[in-house]
């Protein structure tokens, strides 16, 4: 049998060792200083999402061809997409308005995992907040266009994957038409034989 | 799932039970009891068939349904026979559902999904309750009330589970329409609400 | 709120107007006579609406509680807060968009909910899953109980009114869990990672090393959490003896999980239906023997200790290979028209599933069987009879989440 007050007195010792280990050992005083001392996230990190786009000019370079999949599959159906049209009217494979509103995206990532041209993807900006509930939550596209570089530095190991698929989908395009054009220059090469050919059996 | 039927033929000759063959990969066949029965059944399959364990009580929602069905019948039209292919039209009435999930925790032994259902979804509704059998169905049961309107009969605390007493539809039935009365705020969302509802509307 | 029959509802007066303040307090019309106050009489009930935010019960709920002096003689749990109506929602998203809603039913273990909505897909449609997948859904959910085991620790010893240092205590390691997973799936707590088939993604480099670092540290953090609490005095009076409950009562309150163990029933998802690989693992299923709060408070601890037996043996047995089923579908996933009904031990107790399929891309019904509110089940019942100090206790040893009671 214990000397009554025994089990506290073993308490007391493991609330004595934290709090005087909590000067010596990293592990035992976990609490960041938030604005002087900014968390490392993981490259997994995600908060809302965003529009990539190559090169230099986010107009030109963006990947998003309004095919609206992520605007379709959105659980809380935050995504609100409308197609560019040219000046006859026909339809361009651009988005015209490409909004998100962040209040009320639940980052689930489903967007990114359905997207067929590995447009959109996850940002890991979390400074997000704002005196204006409605306007400055609706990202629309000049907020959400971000470029390969960004997306290369906060996600290096996605980012590297999807140019790695991107780069073989070009080669093989690039390699498609080659045969191609291939092709068509053996058929007329195939045709000018056969035309230069004619001429002698009508003679 | 035949020893089980077998079983309660003998014991109980004049209940109404018969086997629902579910055609899913998983096989996880149910037994329909009739209403009137289903009290004696479930002391039986609980006392001498060891099911002690409700795990799971839902409700379900079958709205009436047309189902075209393509009829063969044999004609003879001056004395030749023939047969003739005819679509008939015919309605599955509707009903609600009550679905036990039943297990035995003494014999350690498997699914057995008994269904109880009611009359049509408006004025027939009342089914036997199972709480006084098992009383794990009783906040189940008041759930599928207040969400379905199945009253259970014998319940010893039929009220509203989740929704407030003053509530007067059912939320979980296929036909019910929400209140066009939440507190409208000039949201960043209109355009995404309206585009909803107008996609919603066409289907 | 009025008062049952049974208990004998005296007002001040006697007229039948419902009791608002306690015993012995006297009525302004014996104030006004100048006499000596005349005392009511001494079995006077009083109503203590306890919640919605009270902070003993662990989210917005509510109990309506009928005293007699201390003692409770009625308790009514007043649910549907938080109700968000989960089910209907998962009726009208796709089978995938229902995914990410899992989630938020039981915030603390998004894992296991992601598990549990898998396997019942998986049922339902009969997929295969990949065996990287299964390893990694067993760590993860593994990992899942070790943390809510551990908040439960922090959160019951709030509930007695030790605020502090065991809760942080409890949350500093629970933060390190939490990293993996953030490392992993992306998101701390709303993880969504499970797909039907399979994972998401890969483990990312490393982060075998890190849970294994972890592991290996766990059981010391135990050993802590034990020096601090289990031979504490105080501690062992507020909780031994409290609200004991038979393995009958247990069963037929559908009681699952650690309650339903506690009660001495040896009944774990994980031996029973060997779901997922768990038959490639050897641990054991503690049991209590009375069910009262004590032993509702130890088990999690042994089942903690079993947790880290499980993912010893998952980290050393992981093979390669692919984490997803390449034939399984998300996007644009219809199951064959039937119905399933899955379910696994989740940490608060049995979480199932039970979804009808008609062939199409939504969800013809989709319920969630919620421990939390089935283990509630039975709270009236333990109440009665206690003090009202020990309902906090009570409460606290059942480990609910409001976000999966109301849903």
């Amino acid at each position: 049998m214990n000397i009554p007050g025994s089990g506290i007195i073993k308490g007391l010792a493991v609330t004595a060792r934290n709090f005087l280990g909590s000067y010596v050992e990293k592990d035992r005083l976990t609490t960041e200083q938030y604005p002087e001392e900014r968390p490392k996230l993981p490259e997994n990190a995600r908060s809302f999402p965003f529009l990539v786009f190559d090169g230099e000019d986010p107009e030109a370079g963006m990947r998003c061809v309004s095919c609206k999949i992520c605007e379709k599959e959105c659980p809380p159906q935050c995504i609100y997409i409308v197609q560019d049209r040219d000046a006859a009217g026909k339809a361009i494979k651009r988005p015209k308005v490409f909004d998100i509103d962040i209040s009320v995206c639940m980052s689930c990532q489903i967007c990114v995992e359905v997207c067929p041209f590995e447009s959109i993807r996850m940002d890991q900006d979390y400074e997000l907040s704002s005196f204006d509930r409605f306007g400055s939550l609706v990202l629309g596209k000049s907020r959400l266009l971000k470029s390969n570089t960004y997306y290369r530095n906060i996600h290096p190991t996605e980012a590297a994957e999807t140019d790695a698929r991107l780069e073989a989908d070009r080669k093989k395009k690039e390699a498609a038409a080659a045969a191609k054009a291939a092709a068509a220059e053996k058929a007329a090469a195939e045709k000018a034989a056969k035309a230069a050919v004619e001429p002698e059996v009508k003679a | 799932m035949t020893g089980v039927l077998e079983a309660i033929r003998d014991a109980l000759p004049s209940a109404g039970v018969e086997v629902l063959k579910n055609s899913s990969p998983c096989a996880q066949d149910s037994l329909v009891v009739s209403a009137k029965d289903a009290r004696a059944v479930a002391e039986f399959l609980r006392d001498s068939l060891g099911y002690d364990y409700c795990s799971n009580v839902s409700g379900v929602d079958w709205p009436a349904r047309k189902v075209k069905e393509e009829v063969v019948h044999k004609e003879s039209v001056e004395g030749v026979e023939s047969e003739v292919k005819e679509t008939v039209e015919r309605e599955i009435p509707g009903c609600l559902e009550a679905v036990y999930h039943l297990y035995s925790i003494a014999k350690r032994s498997g699914l057995l999904t008994l269904r109880v259902r009611t009359g049509d979804r408006k004025n027939s509704v009342t089914i036997p309750s199972l709480t006084p059998v098992w009383k794990s169905a009783d906040f189940q049961e008041r759930e599928a009330f207040d969400l379905f309107g199945i009253h259970f009969e014998g319940h010893p605390d039929l009220r509203r589970l989740l929704m407030w007493e003053e509530f007067a539809d059912f939320p979980m039935r296929k036909d019910y329409v929400p209140p066009d009365d939440f507190e409208y705020e000039p949201t960043p969302h209109d355009a995404i609400l309206a585009k909803v509802k107008a996609r919603t509307e066409a289907a | 709120m009025s008062t049952s029959a049974n208990t004998a509802t005296i007002s001040p007066g006697g007229m039948g107007v419902p009791p608002v303040c306690g015993a012995g307090s006297a009525s302004p019309a014996n104030l006004q006579t100048g006499g000596t106050p005349v005392l009511p009489e001494r079995n006077q009930t009083i109503d203590v609406s306890l919640g919605p935010q009270h902070p003993s019960t662990h989210g917005v709920f509510r109990m309506n509680v009928t005293l007699d002096g201390e003692t409770v003689t009625k308790l009514q749990p007043v649910f549907g807060y938080l109700h968000r109506n989960h089910e209907k929602i998962a009726e009208g998203n796709s089978w995938l968009a229902a995914m990410p809603y899992t989630d938020r039913l039981d915030y603390i273990c998004p894992l296991t909910n992601n598990w549990a909505y898998a396997l019942a897909v998986e049922k339902l449609a009969g997929i295969e899953v990949a065996e990287r997948a299964e390893y990694i859904r067993v760590i993860t959910a593994e990992l899942t109980r070790l943390q809510n085991h551990t908040v439960f620790l922090g959160f019951i010893l709030g509930d007695m009114g030790a605020w502090g240092s065991a809760l942080m205590y409890a949350f500093r390691e629970r933060e390190k869990i939490l990293d993996l997973f953030e490392s992993l799936t992306g998101a701390r707590m709303m993880c969504n990672y499970m797909r039907f088939g399979g994972c998401r993604c890969d483990l990312p480099a490393g982060w075998i090393q890190s849970a294994r670092k972890l592991v290996d540290g766990f059981p010391a953090f135990l050993d802590e959490m034990e020096a601090l609490l289990t031979g504490n005095e105080i501690l062992l009076a507020r909780l031994q003896g409290i609200a004991p409950l038979t393995a009958e009562r247990a069963i037929n309150g559908g009681l699952s999980g650690p309650c339903l163990r506690a009660s001495g029933v040896d009944y774990d998802i994980r031996k029973v239906e060997n779901y997922g690989v768990y038959n490639r693992f050897k641990f054991r299923v503690p049991r209590g023997s009375t069910g009262d709060c004590y032993d509702r408070f130890m088990i999690r601890v042994l089942e903690a200790r079993e947790s880290v037996e499980i993912l010893k043996q998952a980290i050393a047995g992981i093979p390669e290979g692919p984490i997803v089923n390449p034939k399984a579908k998300q996007r644009g996933f219809r199951p064959p028209a039937g119905e399933a009904y899955g379910r696994i031990e989740g940490p608060k107790g049995e979480l199932g599933f039970y979804l009808i399929s008609n062939g199409s891309d939504r969800p013809y019904r989709f319920r969630i069987r919620p421990p939390s509110l089935i283990n509630l089940t039975l709270l009236e019942e333990l109440s009665i009879g206690t003090k009202i100090a020990d309902v906090m206790v009570i409460l606290g040893s059942i480990d609910i989440v409001l976000g999966e009671v109301d849903r």
